[in-house]
């Protein structure tokens, strides 16, 4: 296992050593990795992730209600293209945001590719991304007058 | 400057179900805006109320000329949180699937890109050579387009008696046929002219886009999900990626004509090395598979590209969140890009080059 796995666990200890306690390492798996962060921290951690490890676009942002935490986790799937060596390893980087208070800066500072998944997240659970370019309803219909539907709270009609 | 604004869609022939906003001046695109959404189905709420056997159906519906590379990635996402050992034999009958499918969309695809060209024979021969493969998936699923072949813990069914045979028949015709492409359409001046040195990507800004698929190694990014982290048994099968250097609308329309010839490799290799044995772990009460608590990241390179799934779970019976990153949604950061300053009589050129699906982009 630890032989497998010796890269990703050295990555998650590079990341600890350069960003300390702004970080926590979940797990550092087989190709897989999650790191949490704070709001505050975001955009640092974000722009080290790209320039120092090589993350250099994002495949995935989704959000995740928890409502009996209170709380709405946004993860980015960072990944990278660049290096050959990098193309399998994905890194989950999740920040938990307040229920009430689901504010976060964009990343399309960082990564260009976050534009349509921010987009996305916003209008499905109501997460509001500034400094975003266009953060503008995306999927939805023009008239749709409820909460953003992949809240936990929002029922399917007839289900 | 007085410019002029029109819609591209989102009525069905010019761009499927999807509108492009274009701001011209003159006949030059100042700015062009994707409005995906109009077919929009809420597939991920869908999932949150259905156990893991009863979204393996409504899951392939956004691409359904693609079913099987759309449900891969569920389905390896369930096997891993689940810990579930897929049976050898069922990796070869889903790569045979896999491979079929990309042939059905990829010519599906190009006949598309040729109407849109102005190339009506382009538009009758891969119509009417992909009703080969979807005659084999008909044999070996039961069904034409949306076929449900995979399950998590293998595959539905075994493959009927002769589908080998008649498989090996079909693929030793369907290569003859791909050389004919070439001499009357990737070789054609109609085609050519129109497609050569427009739309250009270059690979640094394919790789700050975080395009997927066909449209990344249409620009030399030689990258891969097959390759890169192989799942399945795609790390016992010989094939080649094809990557272009141009990074124009040719080369783009060159990709997945070029990765046709390499699946009939994949597909022949797969029957050749494939042991017997069981194709599926069988579960008595299917709505009882729970998974533990916990998360996964599982993706695949189907047709168009990368394709994604997280997948959250709380220990039910029923995905707590599950996200598609689907290609043709991450292809659209490119398309603006590739628009502006483009002239208008190119915007087919370059649109169709994308393998963009709208249905797969909304969800």
């Amino acid at each position: 296992m630890s032989s497998s796995t010796s890269r990703e666990q050295g990555l998650a200890e590079q990341i600890t050593n350069a960003l300390g306690d702004k970080v926590t390492v979940d797990y550092a798996n087989t190709r897989r990795l999650r790191v949490s962060t704070s709001r505050e921290h975001m955009i640092e951690v974000g722009k080290f992730m790209k320039s120092d490890l090589g993350f250099d676009h994002v495949a995935s942002v989704s959000g995740v209600d928890y409502p009996k935490d209170q709380v709405i986790e946004v993860v980015y799937h960072l990944g990278g293209y660049e290096k050959t060596e990098m193309r399998e390893l994905l890194l989950a980087l999740a920040c938990r945001l307040p229920r009430d208070d689901s504010k976060m800066p964009s990343l399309y500072g960082v990564w260009k590719s976050v534009e349509f998944h921010e987009r996305e997240t916003f209008e499905m659970l109501g997460v509001t991304f500034e400094g975003h370019p266009q953060l503008e309803r995306l999927l939805l219909p023009e008239d749709w007058n409820d909460i953003p539907p992949l809240r936990k709270e929002f029922k399917n009609p007839g289900r | 400057m007085s410019t002029l604004s029109i819609a591209v869609g989102p009525q069905h022939p010019g761009s499927g179900h999807f509108r492009l906003q274009l701001t011209l001046d003159g006949d030059i695109i100042v700015d062009a805006k994707p409005d995906p959404g109009y077919v929009h189905r809420g597939e991920e709420k869908m999932n949150e109320y259905r156990n893991y056997f009863q979204n393996v159906p409504h899951l392939e519906r956004p691409v359904i000329l693609d079913s099987t590379n759309i449900l891969y990635p569920y389905v390896l996402a369930v096997e891993k949180l689940a810990n579930i050992n897929v049976p050898e034999r069922a990796h070869y009958l889903r790569v045979i699937a896999s491979e079929m499918n990309r042939i059905i969309s990829h010519e599906y695809w190009l006949s598309i890109l040729g109407v849109f060209l102005g190339h009506s024979t382009m538009f009758m021969w891969p119509m009417a050579d992909r009703e080969l493969f979807i005659d084999l998936m008909d044999m070996l699923t039961g069904a034409r387009v949306t076929h449900a072949y995979l399950v998590p813990g293998g595959v539905r069914n075994d493959m009927p008696d002769g589908f080998k045979e008649k498989a090996l028949t079909y693929i030793r015709y369907f290569r003859k046929r791909l050389k004919e492409y070439d001499r009357i359409f990737f070789s054609n001046p109609i085609f050519t002219k129109r497609t050569q040195g427009v739309g250009i990507l270059k690979p640094e800004d394919a790789i700050e886009l975080g395009v997927v698929g066909t449209v990344l190694r249409g620009s030399g990014v030689r990258s891969d999900i097959r390759i890169d982290e192989p799942y399945g048994v795609y790390d016992q099968l010989d094939f080649d990626i094809p990557a272009p250097k141009a990074g124009d609308s040719y080369s783009r329309a060159m990709v997945p004509y070029i990765e046709m010839y390499e699946s009939c490799r994949i597909i022949e290799q797969a029957f050749e090395k494939m042991p017997s044995g069981s194709v599926r772990v069988k579960y008595p009460a299917q709505a009882g598979l729970r998974t533990p608590a916990g998360e996964t990241y599982a993706r695949t390179e189907a047709a168009r590209g990368e394709m994604g799934y997280y997948l959250v779970s709380d220990g039910t019976n029923k995905p707590y969140r599950l996200k598609l990153s689907v290609p043709s949604f991450r292809n659209l950061t490119a398309m603006n890009f590739l628009l502006k300053g483009a002239r208008l009589a190119d915007m087919p050129a370059i649109y169709w080059s994308f393998n963009y699906w709208p249905v797969e982009a909304d969800r």
